[in-house]
Formats: C-alpha cells, structure tokens, sequence
C-alpha cells in the first residue's frame, strides 16, 4: 500500500531532506538502548521519529536532544529499518537553526556559530580564536584555561592564525548559506 | 605509493602527534604523501549540523582540488574521513576520480601490512593494547563498508604484527562524546570515564585510536577525571601510528610523548621499549 503524504507534513520534510523514511520505524527502541548521550536527552531518539510521525514540529524544535546528539551514528547502524537517526537530528538542527526561534540549548549552537565563523574568514580552524569567541559568547571564561595552556605549552595550540589562498571560494560558498545563520 | 594528504585542521593542531607519526610511518613504509594543496577544513559536525549545503561543499572543495591531482587521498582524521565520504557520494562525479582512504585500512592493505612486518625492530611484547575505533571509522556502515562494524578488527591486525597483546573487550566502538567536550564536559567525562574504566577491566595498558577527537577526549580529562573520583586514571592513549613508529623506527618517537598529557614514558619504560 502507497502511503500518503502531504508536502507540508513533517515527516515529508525530513524524508525529502535526509532521505529516510521515518515511517518504517516500528518503535523498538534499538536506536534508544544504545545511544551514549540517552541519559541527558528530553526526547528519546526512538520518541524523536514517533513526534515526527505526530508533525509535533515544535517541541523537536525546542528539543535540547537534538543539540546533545553526538551524531555518533550508533542508532542509524542498528536500525532494523533502515531509519537514518542520524541524519534526522541534523535535519532537525538546520530546521531549529533556520526557524529564528529560540533554542533548547545554547551552548552548542554557539559553538557550531564559532566555529564555522572562524572558517569563513581563514577556510581553516583557528582554535584559539574560535574558543575564545565561543567563551565570550558563553561567558565561561575559567572553564579548562588551565586545560588551554597545558596544550600550547605541549605545542598543540597556534597563537597565530593562516589563512588559505583561496578566501574567495570559501565566501562564495559561506554565501550561499542563509544571513543570520552563522554569526 | 604516492598519496594525496589531507591533514584537517586537527593533526595541524591538537593532534599534531598524529601528523608527526603519520608521515615518520609512510616515509619508513616507502608511502610518498603530498599534503594537498591551499586545502580547507571540512566543516567538521558545525556544518552538518547547521547547513547541508554547506556540510557538502566545504569538502567538495578538497575534493575537486584532489581529483585534479589523480591520487587517491589519505585522511587519517576520522571525522574527516566520514564528511569527505559522505561529500564524495552527494556529489557521485567527485568520488570514482578520488578514492578516498582512511589509515587503518591503508596500512592494512596487504602490501603495507607485510612491510611493516618486515620492518618490526621492537617488537610491542609484554604491551596489552585495547583497540578503540571510536563511531567514524566505522559506522554508518552503508557509508564505510565496514563489514564488521559492531567488532572490527584493522587496528588489532596491526597490533598483532607489532607483536603487542590486544585484549577483548566490549567498548572498541562506544562514543567519546566528540566536540561536546567543549559545550558539555560533564556529559564527555562520564563517556571517556567508562571506556577507559572498561579498558582497565580488561587489563589493558593502553589505548589506541585512529581518530583525534577520541584521543585528545581520553588523554586530556584523565587528571580531572582522577580528582573527581578520587581514583587514579593514568591510561596512555596512543596513535596507531604512534605505535606502529615506535616499533619500526623508535628513533623519531621521543618528542610524540611529549604531546600526551597522560605520558606513555613510564610504561614504555617499564616494558623496556624505549
Ligand atoms: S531502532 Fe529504528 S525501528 Fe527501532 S525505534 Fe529506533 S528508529 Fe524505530
Ligand atoms: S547519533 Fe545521536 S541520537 Fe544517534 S545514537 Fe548517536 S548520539 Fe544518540
């Protein structure tokens, strides 16, 4: 039987994007008994496919489980139907980043804002100056400074940041990402 | 064998251990690397987690350049690996011109592995080693083709030539928590805390990995992981590479200790290894 779907449902969307059904998932729990980052979530991952199911688009949105997922990959290699979790919760993190809405966690978007911001000016990671934006941002100026110096004196850490030929590559593609997104 | 390279940004940087032994073991195993020209990082999980587009074009880009060399392309950071696989089969024109590889499985390709065989000097004997692959290496398996995914064996093969004693144990593909080291600590100290605990029941000495997110999440949070729970963590955490250097060439190996914040010296010594 051909299931149907409206275009604007959910579960379409996250289909269409991450090319997964969410629809074969038969709720056995498999993907949740072997996440390593379950304890701290709100939403469990198998909760998470059937509120997509439901179009419960807000609450995942809101979630703080989709910002504690490690993308580690362990419930996308054992689901029995193929569901891609994996791949959901990054579609469902560009949904929440793009929405304008406020988060169910702020320290991990902040980084992931630190750090591909620190990509479009130098086409690389400049470690210091992204986890001090980050650290700025956050105001947890104490947290692993001892940690920090530890791995500069250990030659880990560069004061100085490089920056790749090819800047202009690397801002025509940050362009074409949507204003406001990356800060 | 002449490879393209892409380091990424860690083994440039907090995983500059790993670049050190990388190149030290391919120039020993006659495996000529040329890093890849003006290349860019990948964008790591920010950009999958942020935007698709651009989770796949920061990487098609090191692709494209790649492709133009018409070598296959070495990436030794794990997480690389996987945003340059995954890169490589959105854009199906990209991947057929690039093979992409990751290290374990190089140096376990037939040839390399009988090298580094012949090139054994000191052998691993007495070192009881737990393999940890951490998530990229191997999963999603429709992604690596990693047929055994859930227990897989590249790096114990090479340990085993090394002559060092892999042990049996349950976490060889468990999470480290990843770059949630830096926004949740709490959540990757109680992940490491029990890979390394379930590494020492297994009377491991020692740890290997082939990714720099796994190895820098071990080795840096053991001091405080020691403190909290008022029990000493002292676990070395190495490279494969490293390991594999030490025992072909343990020349080059001294200043890569230098790099780990739990130091490998005294156990190395107490094996008579170096
Ligand atoms: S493992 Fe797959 S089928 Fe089972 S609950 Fe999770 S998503 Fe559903
Ligand atoms: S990918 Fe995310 S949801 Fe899936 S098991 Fe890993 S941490 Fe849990």
């Amino acid at each position: 039987m051909k299931r149907h779907l409206t275009n604007h449902s959910l579960d379409a969307l996250v289909a269409r994007i991450g090319k997964t059904d969410v629809l074969a998932c038969y709720q056995c729990k498999k993907c949740s008994a072997g996440c390593p980052v379950s304890p701290d979530m709100d939403i469990l991952p198998h909760q998470v496919i059937r509120m997509i199911q439901f179009g419960m688009k807000e609450r995942l949105l809101n979630s703080k489980t989709i910002w504690l997922c490690a993308s580690c990959e362990t419930c996308t290699a054992r689901c029995p139907n193929d569901v891609d979790l994996a791949k959901i919760m990054d579609v469902l993190r560009q949904m929440a980043t793009n929405s304008g809405e406020p988060l169910g966690d702020s320290r991990v978007p902040f980084f992931h804002s630190a750090f591909l911001s620190s990509i479009r000016r130098r086409g690389r990671i400049y470690e210091l100056g992204m986890i001090a934006k980050y650290k700025l941002k956050n105001r947890e100026f104490k947290k692993d400074i001892k940690l920090g110096i530890m791995m500069f004196l250990k030659g880990k850490l560069k004061l100085l940041s490089s920056k790749i030929k090819g800047k202009k590559e690397i801002k025509d593609i940050f362009s074409q990402v949507k204003k406001g997104v990356i800060g | 064998m002449k490879l393209s390279y892409y380091p990424g940004c860690s083994l440039h940087g907090t995983a500059k251990e790993y670049d050190e032994s990388t190149r030290a073991v391919c120039y020993q195993l006659g495996i000529e690397l040329i890093e890849l020209e003006d290349w860019n990082c990948c964008g790591a999980s920010s950009a999958h987690s942020t935007d698709e587009f651009l989770s796949n074009a920061l990487p098609e880009r090191n692709l494209k350049i790649a492709a133009n060399t018409g070598l296959d392309l070495l990436v030794p950071c794990a997480a690389c690996y996987s945003r340059m696989m995954t890169a490589g089969k959105e854009n199906p024109s990209l991947k057929p011109t690039v093979k992409i590889r990751n290290l374990p499985e190089l140096l376990r390709e037939e040839d390399n592995f009988n090298r580094i065989r012949e090139q054994v000097k000191t052998p691993l004997e007495g070192l009881k080693i737990a393999c940890y692959y951490g998530c990229l290496l191997t999963r999603p398996p429709k992604l690596t083709e990693v047929k055994d995914y859930e227990n897989p064996q590249t790096m114990d093969d090479l340990v085993s030539i090394l002559d060092g004693e892999t042990v049996s144990w349950p976490y060889k593909t468990e999470c480290c928590g990843g770059s949630l080291a830096i926004t949740h600590t709490d959540i990757v100290k109680r992940l490491t805390r029990r890979i390394i605990e379930m590494a020492m029941e297994a009377e491991a000495d020692c740890l290997v990995t082939a990714c720099p997110m796994c190895q820098a999440n071990l080795d840096t949070r053991q001091d405080e992981t020691s403190r909290d729970e008022g029990k000493e963590y002292n676990l070395p955490i190495f490279y494969i590479t490293e390991l594999i250097g030490l025992a072909i060439d343990g020349k080059k190996s001294g200043r890569w200790w230098k790099r780990h914040f739990v130091d490998p010296m005294p156990l190395l010594n107490s094996k008579g290894l170096i």
